[in-house]
């Protein structure tokens, strides 16, 4: 195919003209009413008709002209590329897998000295080191730590999709628990964050298995909407059971979390005094990011030592067979619940440490969206894989995150465009994209796992034979 | 070799999917040491009787005692750790797990202690699998994939090993080495084996007793070469099918 589009690249260009405007005619079609046109009310409450011409001209020409690229440039770049790839395949595996392997690490190291890299540029930028820890603020707690909750939360995800195969919708529920078991307990008895955390960790646990026991013969799309369903009822007691969680109303004034018992608090006895920093909200940000950090590290890490261990590998053989599962011993029930209840937990923890950064829960926080945002990074991640489901928790939080940054988008739509809006577009878009590329995700083959232990005996002896 | 005492004995069983009833009355046993094949057309009930073995689905009357043991109730997990192992219908193994991982699934019981010297029997039963140990099971041929189900039944160091028509779809070549490998096993370590087979002349060859099932009715039972020779079997199985 690459040979006749190179060899004849007038035809190319003129059917590229040709698709590129039949995408433009029917973009106009498409969006004529939907964009074209906006109703808006006046001052007086009266309808109004707003034309908004420019707008569907960016639309059409968009269409027509990324049309017009993709027939003209990207398909036969991408079949000659495909060519090429399949003459050089051994080579880029190689290197491939060479970069793969250090990729973890380096992304590791970047994410250890991430926010003191940011406050050294930007107190360099503005010449003073107070500028450095204010402007910070923005990189750390929205990109920094807002990113890192959902890798957390994706990777907890993980073990009950990636791993067990348990389809599972409702899993904001248990990040929803956790975050009200934190904002309850410490407001009404005052207990430290470092005794809540576990505890948030273990009633979410508790509550997948009590989610656990009803779906442990459903499978697919009937597990799915049950969890779903169970999301919701979950919210809608948090909205209803007033007395105890105050409704929509959220329980706010919510205790910070303290290092090593030393408060964040700009007076006496606080963190910058005792130090003697000068006083800045920033200390608090960076001990917040560094938390979820080590949360998320934890995760990942109990992740991949649990795939080399019995129930890890219980988990991933219960996704692909259960009655093979069963006949080979592996009671498939405690295997399950075991799936839930570990993957409700790091979502409690995440919960918990939410309660403590935002000072304030509300069942808003914790809709459907948010449920199906984490299960969205982990199947673009490529299930199963803990390094592609952090690339997609960047890209997607961060992607939205930068929506909010792109002021300049206002000039050219008008002052009333707001880019967040947006971000389910993004969201969309890059679903689209990832699946036409890579059906699997970023990172969609599964590594094999070897036992503890037992790594080097088995595959020292017999990988040597093993290209056959 | 037959030592008259029942491994494995299936009583007067009835097993039901939804109202429908897929085995009557079925009464069969296996002595320690055997080879049992049961022989029987496309939807006669074979499967279903292996899978009743294991309670999936489970038998609604009449009783399965293994080793002197009621299992009719247990959970299947449990079953499997009386040291019953099955290739079941359709192979079922792992697909994206490579051969050493279904292998090692094979011996979730036995927390690997076992583990090296049972995956090079393994090896010498089937060495194919030990050149392919780390590919993925999903990418192996058929018989490949025959040979790792075997093989990872084999990793649970069955007493009783269950065969659901281990000779679907294979060439001839690669069916007689698999026979062969069961008769070996059985030779060598007295492993019971229970057999289900389209394949008649083949099973029955390997076989020492063989029952044949009519829409879940055991119809003919006794030893391997009077099957062989019933004109009522030659008609219905042999005659016209593979020799
Ligand atoms: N899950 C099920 N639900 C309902 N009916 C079933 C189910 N499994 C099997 N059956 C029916 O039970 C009967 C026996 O099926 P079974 O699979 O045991 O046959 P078989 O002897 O193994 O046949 P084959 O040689 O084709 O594998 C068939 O009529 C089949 O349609
Ligand atoms: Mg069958």
């Amino acid at each position: 195919m690459a040979d006749v589009q190179t060899s004849n690249p007038e035809s190319n260009f003129a059917k590229a003209v040709k698709e590129g405007l039949v995408a433009a005619a029917l973009a106009l079609g498409l969006f004529l009413l939907i964009v074209g046109f906006r109703t808006d009310q006046n001052i007086r409450n009266e309808l109004v008709l707003n034309q908004r011409w420019g707008l569907l001209a960016i639309f059409v020409l968009v269409a027509g002209f990324g049309r017009f690229f993709l027939t003209a440039y990207v398909t036969p770049w991408n079949a000659a590329r495909a060519a090429s790839k399949r003459a050089a395949v051994a080579k880029e595996a190689k290197e491939q897998s060479a970069f793969r392997k250090s990729f973890p690490r380096i992304g590791l190291a970047l994410l250890f000295v991430y926010p003191f890299l940011v406050i050294a540029i930007l107190a360099a930028y503005n010449g003073s080191l107070m500028g450095g820890l204010q402007g910070s603020l923005k990189y750390v707690d929205n990109f920094g730590i807002q990113i890192l909750i959902y890798v957390m939360l994706a990777w907890g995800l993980n073990i009950v999709i990636g791993l067990a195969g348990l389809l599972d919708l409702g899993y904001v529920a248990f990040y929803a628990v956790g975050a009200y078991s934190y904002a309850l307990l410490s407001s009404h008895f005052g207990l430290s964050f470092w005794l809540l955390l576990p505890m948030a960790g273990i009633f979410a646990a508790l509550w997948g298995i009590v989610l656990g026991f009803p779906v442990l013969r459903l499978r697919g799309d009937y597990l799915a909407i049950v969890t779903l369903a169970f999301g919701e009822i979950i919210r809608l007691v948090l909205i209803n059971w007033t007395v105890v969680t105050k409704g929509t109303f959220g329980i706010s004034g919510i205790a910070k979390a303290t290092l090593f018992g030393i408060p964040f608090t700009p007076g006496p006895g606080g963190f910058a005094n005792l130090l003697g920093l000068p006083n800045s909200g920033v200390y608090y940000k960076v001990f917040l990011y560094y938390l979820i950090l080590l949360l998320a590290l934890l995760t990942a890490w109990v992740t991949i030592r649990l795939r080399r261990m019995p129930i890890g590998r219980a988990w991933e053989a219960l996704r692909e067979d259960e009655i093979a599962c069963r006949s080979l011993g592996i009671n498939t029930t405690t295997t399950k619940l075991t799936a839930f209840a570990t993957g409700a937990m790091f979502g409690g923890f995440a919960g918990s440490f939410f309660a403590a950064r935002q000072g304030f829960v509300s069942p808003e926080s914790f809709v459907f969206l948010e449920s199906a945002i984490i299960l969205a990074i982990v199947v673009l991640g490529g299930m199963g894989s803990l390094v592609g489901i952090a690339i997609a928790a960047a890209v997607m939080i961060g992607g939205t995150e930068l929506l909010r940054e792109l002021e300049f988008l206002k000039h050219i739509f008008g002052n009333d465009f707001t880019p967040e809006l947006y971000r389910m577009l993004l969201f969309g878009l890059a679903m689209i994209v990832v699946m036409v590329w890579k059906p699997r995700g970023f990172v969609g083959n599964r590594e094999p796992s070897a036992f503890l232990h037992k790594r080097k005996l088995i595959s020292s002896e017999f990988t040597k034979e093993g290209h056959g | 070799m037959a030592q008259n005492k029942a491994l494995l004995s299936i009583e007067n069983v009835e097993t039901y999917y939804g109202n429908i009833r897929a085995l009557s009355g079925v009464t069969v046993h296996a002595d320690a040491g055997e080879i049992v094949t049961l022989i029987g057309a496309n939807g006669a009930g074979k499967s279903t009787l292996m899978m009743t073995i294991f309670g999936m689905p489970r038998a609604r009357t009449g009783r399965i005692i293994f080793d002197g043991k009621d299992i009719t109730q247990l959970p299947a997990h449990e079953i499997a750790r009386l040291r019953i192992a099955q290739s079941p219908e359709g192979r079922r193994i792992f697909p994206r797990m490579t051969v050493q991982e279904n292998l090692q699934m094979g011996a979730s019981l036995d927390k690997l202690e076992y583990f090296d010297e049972d995956v090079r029997k393994v090896f010498d039963l089937f060495p194919r699998l030990k050149e392919r140990i780390n590919q993925r099971g999903g990418t192996l041929s058929g018989g490949e994939q025959q040979m790792l189900a075997i093989g990872r039944a084999l990793m649970a160091r069955p007493r009783l090993l269950l065969l659901d028509e281990p000779s679907l779809g294979l060439a001839p070549l690669i069916i007689k080495h698999i026979f062969e490998a069961i008769k070996e096993l059985n030779k060598t370590t007295g492993l019971t084996v229970f057999l289900v087979e389209q394949n008649a002349f083949g099973a029955l060859k390997l076989a020492d007793r063989g029952y044949v099932m009519v829409n879940g009715i055991v119809t003919m039972s006794g030893a391997s070469k009077d099957l062989l020779a019933n004109p009522e079997v030659r008609a219905a199985y042999l005659e016209g099918g593979r020799h």
